[in-house]
């Protein structure tokens, strides 16, 4: 196993790395359904090996503005969870949870803030658990730390992880969205070490 | 008409007047920004981690890292006529984008990149005329050799110039 790299599991088990995120993100919008009371779609996983040139680009560009929850993933796998959201669809999400009383405006305040991470703090935990429940292996979140900023700032954060071991970096991106206005991504990242604890887990042969 | 060349993550460019250089975006990376303000020949350097020799796989990106990334940023000024003696810098970026309660490596490495910058800088002589790093936010930078001008642009802050 000492020759895995992040081009071999995206090449190999690319299928696979989908596979679970269908099933996390799926759960995961069961929970945020269930949360806001209406229907949430997602569309079919995407397993991406990126240069860091592109890491920004991935969701409607650089700047675009993203509330972002971010936390860590320990246990018997390691690496990080994102959920981000759109500047506006998070500020749509926060005003459906809070029966329509968050305040107008750009700006978040203290509770909406506190409200969204709760939100992701959900929503991740019901991914993660449908992942440990797939493949056996104990998985627990951090507490979730949330930021608004420029899509390509938060994801530095991963992106710098990543640097730390090669030139590239993979993720598994789940896409959501409801009839209207709401429009967010999952992200997991595993650690490379990961990948093969939880393609082994599967019954997955690594080769 | 004056042209902006944009640099990716991990990414290096140089340019010169009336063109400027930029960077979407910086979160814990730092954008270093040189001039020959003779010539007018600038650059920019979006580096990600401080250390080229720290790290366990060698990586094929020069422009990821502070130290290396500097001196190439250097080296491809003089190809276009900068003289290095009179090199000026300024730096910006460097956040912590999540606080966490761990103060383990990664998570500080906004600080690092920062002071590995400074760090370069120093050992080449080239002084930091300005900087804007640290705090917890994200920031998109341009850079005009002609002037010096280092604009930033923050989510919620007006643009300042360093």
């Amino acid at each position: 196993m000492g020759d895995m790299s992040l081009e071999k599991v995206s090449e190999n088990y690319g299928d696979v790395l989908k596979e679970i995120g269908n099933i996390g993100a799926g759960n995961a919008m069961t929970a945020l359904s269930q949360m806001l009371q209406c229907k949430v779609d997602m569309q079919v996983p995407q397993v991406k090996l990126l240069d860091f040139a592109e890491v920004g680009e991935i969701m409607g560009g650089e700047e675009q503005i993203m509330v972002g929850v971010f936390l860590g993933v320990e246990g018997d796998i390691t690496g990080s969870m994102m959920f981000l959201v759109e500047q506006a669809s998070a500020k749509h999400l926060i005003n459906k949870i809070m029966m329509g009383m968050a305040p107008e405006g750009d700006e978040f305040t203290e509770m909406e803030l506190s409200a969204m991470k709760e939100v992701g703090n959900i929503i991740t935990g019901a991914y993660l658990n449908s992942l440990s429940s797939l493949t056996n292996l104990k998985i627990f979140p951090t507490p979730p730390q949330l930021t608004v900023d420029m899509a390509c700032a938060i994801l530095s954060v991963p992106a710098i992880y990543f640097g730390t071991m090669g030139d590239k970096i993979l993720l598994i991106q789940s896409q959501f969205y409801d009839e209207v206005e709401i429009d967010g991504y999952f992200i997991l990242i595993p650690d490379l070490d990961s990948y093969s604890k939880i393609l082994t887990s599967l019954g997955i042969p690594v080769l | 008409m004056s042209e902006i060349i944009k640099v990716g993550m991990a990414d290096l460019k140089t340019c010169i007047s009336p063109d400027g250089v930029t960077t979407l975006g910086l979160g814990s990376c730092v954008g270093i920004a040189l001039r020959d303000p003779v010539t007018k020949i600038g650059g920019l350097a979006h580096i990600m981690l401080p250390d080229s020799t720290a790290i366990r796989n060698s990586s094929q990106n020069i422009a990821k890292f502070a130290d290396t990334g500097i001196v190439e940023l250097v080296n491809q000024m003089e190809k276009l006529g900068a003289n290095k003696a009179r090199l000026e810098a300024k730096i910006a970026g460097g956040a912590t984008m999540f606080q966490f309660n761990t103060n383990n490596g990664t998570m500080m490495i906004g600080e690092r990149n920062v002071e590995a910058s400074k760090q370069k800088l120093a050992e080449l002589n080239i002084p930091v005329l300005a900087q804007d790093t640290g705090a917890n936010y994200g920031r998109t930078v341009t850079y005009y050799p002609e002037t010096g001008e280092f604009h930033i642009r923050a989510v919620g802050k007006a643009q300042t110039v360093i």
